[in-house]
C-alpha cells in the first residue's frame, strides 16, 4: 500500500514537471509566431510593473535600512563602519534586491495570475475563448510571461536604488555618519560583474513567477476551492523556486565572475 | 428511429464520392468513446447532424451531455472513434488547425461564460475584435446581435450587472455574431425561471427558423425540448406560434444519453412512443 502511494506520488510529480516544461516551452515559442498580443503585453506590464512599484520600493528601502543598521553595528567593532555603503550596495545589487523583489512580485502577481486564470477555467471562460478561435496560451499566458520578465528587471533596479537610499538614510539620520562617504563607498566599489549578477537573476525570477502562476491557474480544477488551492501552490512554488534558482545562479555566476 | 445500441446505426457519412456536399452531415460521430478517471463518460457514440437540422440532446445530469458538446468543436478529444466537423476529421487535428474551424461554430455555454472584465459590447464582439474589424462595423454588428436577443440597452454594461437570463442571451448574441454554420447550446435554460427559459427557447427557435442554422441543444428540460418541436417562429408576428395539433418540426430530432451510451436517436414521435425503459422513465 505504502509503496503504491509513493509510486503514485512520484508519477504525479514527474507528470507535473513534464506538463510544466511543455507549458513553458509553448508559452515562450508563441512569441516567435503570430498572432502576438502586444496590447495585452502592455496591459500586463502596467499591472505587474506599475502595480508592484509601491511594495517593491518600500521593501527595498527598508531592507537597505536594516542592512545599514546591522552592518554598521558589526563593522564599527572592527573600526570599519566607513564601508557600510559598500556593504549595502553590493548586498542589495547582487543578492537582496533581485531575491526580495522576486518574492514580493511573486506574492502579488503569481497569486493574481493563478486566481484570475483559475477563475476563468472554472467558469468556462477559457473554453469560451478557445471556442471563439482564440488560443488562451497566446492571449493570456505569453503576454504575462514576457511582461513579468521585463518588469521584474526594472523593478529590481528600482529596488536596488531604493535599498541603497534606505541604507543612506539610516547611515546619515540614525548612525550620524557621513552621507558623501556612504555614497562614494557604495559607488566606487561596484563592479560590472556585480551588476550583471543582479540583472541576470530577475530574468529567471520573472520567468518562474509568470510561468508557475499561469501554469497553476490554467490547470485549476474543483471550482472555487480549486482556485484557492492553485493560488497557494503558485505562490509557494514560485517563492521557493526563486530562492532555489538564486542559489544555483549565484554558484554559476561566481564561477564566471570570481570575487576579487 | 434509432434505438439501442446506437452503434448499430453508424452516422451517415455521405453515400460515396458522388454524395452532394450539401447533403453531407455538418457533424458526424463514429464510435466515439471517452473516459477520464473511472467509467467511460461516452461509450461508442455515433450520430450525425444534417444541414438545417436541430438535434436536442436529452438526458439527466452527469450522463456526458456537455462532454459530447465539447467534443464536437474539439474542446475535448476522444480516446477512440472519429469526429467529422464540416467534413474534416478533428479527433486528431492539432489545436492550431482547430482554431479556424471553431470560428465557424458558435457555442453557448451553460452559465454563459462571458468575460467578466469586458463590457457586453466587447464580449459580443470578441471574435470581430480579434479579426481587427473596424470599430464602426463592430458597433453596428453588436447592436444588431443584441437587438436579436432584445438586449440592446446592455451595450455598455459589464456582465456582473446582468441577471442570469440576460447573461445567457448575451452569450447567444456572442455565438451568433459571426454567423456560425453550426451552433452548440449547452443547457441554455438550465437554472432559469420558466418565463426566461421560454424567452431563450424562442431565440433558439428564431435562429432555427429564420436562418436555418444547424444546431445541437443540450437540455434536461423536456418542456423546452418539446416546445422546439411543437412550435415555429413567426417572423411577421415576431414571436413563436404553435404548429397545428399533431404536427412537429421535421428538422428537430432527439438524442438521448444514458450513462455515456446513446440509447435513442429519432423524432419526437418516436421518442414519445419509445418502449425503452430509461426513455419512458425520463419522459414520465
Amino acid at each position: 500500500m505504502a509503496f503504491e502511494a509513493i509510486e503514485r506520488t512520484a508519477k504525479n510529480i514527474v507528470l507535473t514537471v513534464q506538463d510544466y516544461s511543455l507549458f513553458s516551452y509553448r508559452a515562450v515559442m508563441n512569441l516567435f509566431h503570430p498572432p502576438r498580443y502586444w496590447t495585452d503585453f502592455l496591459i500586463q506590464s502596467n499591472i505587474i510593473g506599475v502595480g508592484s512599484t509601491a511594495i517593491v520600493l518600500l521593501s527595498g528601502f527598508f531592507t537597505g535600512g536594516v542592512l545599514a543598521l546591522q552592518s554598521a553595528a558589526t563593522l564599527s567593532q572592527f573600526g570599519a563602519s566607513a564601508i557600510t555603503g559598500r556593504f549595502v550596495s553590493t548586498t542589495m545589487i547582487r543578492e537582496l534586491g533581485p531575491v526580495l523583489t522576486g518574492i514580493m512580485v511573486a506574492g502579488r502577481n503569481a497569486s493574481s495570475m493563478a486566481s484570475e486564470l483559475g477563475s476563468m477555467v472554472v467558469t468556462e471562460q477559457i473554453d469560451a475563448m478557445r471556442a471563439l478561435g482564440v488560443d488562451p496560451m497566446r492571449k493570456l499566458v505569453t503576454p504575462r510571461l514576457f511582461a513579468c520578465i521585463a518588469m521584474l528587471l526594472f523593478l529590481t533596479i528600482l529596488s536596488d536604488a531604493f535599498g541603497i537610499a534606505g541604507g543612506g538614510f539610516v547611515t546619515v539620520v540614525m548612525n550620524h555618519q557621513n552621507g558623501t562617504q556612504y555614497l562614494s563607498m557604495a559607488w566606487e566599489h561596484l563592479r560590472y560583474p556585480d551588476i550583471i549578477q543582479g540583472l541576470v537573476k530577475p530574468l529567471f525570477s520573472g520567468f518562474l513567477i509568470a510561468s508557475i502562476g499561469c501554469f497553476y491557474g490554467m490547470r485549476t480544477t474543483g471550482g472555487t476551492e480549486g482556485v484557492g488551492r492553485s493560488t497557494i501552490d503558485a505562490v509557494v512554488f514560485s517563492s521557493v523556486l526563486i530562492i532555489f534558482f538564486d542559489f544555483l545562479l549565484t554558484q554559476v555566476l561566481l564561477t564566471f565572475f570570481p570575487p576579487l | 428511429m434509432t434505438e439501442t445500441p446506437a452503434s448499430a446505426h453508424p452516422a451517415p457519412l455521405g453515400s460515396g464520392p458522388a454524395a452532394d456536399a450539401e447533403s453531407l452531415p455538418v457533424v458526424a460521430f463514429r464510435h466515439v468513446s471517452l473516459r477520464f478517471d473511472g467509467p467511460p463518460v461516452l461509450d461508442d457514440v455515433s450520430f450525425s447532424i444534417a444541414p438545417g437540422e436541430t438535434r436536442i440532446l436529452l438526458g439527466p445530469a452527469g450522463v456526458g451531455k456537455s462532454v459530447l458538446l465539447k467534443l464536437i468543436n474539439g474542446l475535448l478529444r476522444p480516446d477512440q472513434g472519429s469526429i467529422l466537423l464540416f467534413g474534416q476529421e478533428i479527433a486528431t487535428m492539432s489545436e492550431e488547425r482547430l482554431f479556424p474551424l471553431r470560428t465557424r461554430t458558435g457555442m453557448v455555454f451553460q452559465e454563459g461564460a462571458l468575460f467578466d472584465s469586458l463590457t457586453v459590447r466587447d464580449n459580443v464582439a470578441y471574435q470581430l475584435i480579434q479579426e481587427r474589424v473596424p470599430d464602426v462595423e463592430i458597433d453596428a454588428r453588436v447592436h444588431q446581435a443584441l437587438k436579436f436577443v432584445e438586449l440592446d440597452q446592455t451595450f455598455d454594461l459589464f456582465p456582473g450587472s446582468l441577471s442570469g437570463g440576460m447573461r445567457r442571451r448575451v452569450a447567444i448574441a456572442r455565438a451568433l455574431i459571426h454567423q456560425p454554420e453550426l451552433i452548440l447550446y449547452d443547457s441554455p435554460t438550465g437554472g432559469l425561471d420558466p418565463i426566461t427559459s421560454t424567452t431563450i427557447i424562442e431565440l433558439v427557435m428564431k435562429q432555427r427558423d429564420v436562418y436555418r442554422t444547424p444546431s445541437i441543444l443540450v437540455t434536461h428540460r423536456l418542456q423546452d425540448a418539446f416546445t422546439l418541436s411543437t412550435h415555429r417562429f413567426d417572423q411577421e408576428q415576431g414571436h413563436m406560434v404553435p404548429l397545428s395539433k399533431g404536427q412537429a418540426d421535421p428538422n428537430t430530432t432527439y438524442l438521448m444519453l444514458e450513462e455515456g451510451r446513446l440509447i435513442f436517436d429519432g423524432s419526437i414521435h418516436d421518442l414519445v412512443h419509445s418502449d425503452n425503459k430509461f426513455v419512458r422513465e425520463f419522459l414520465e
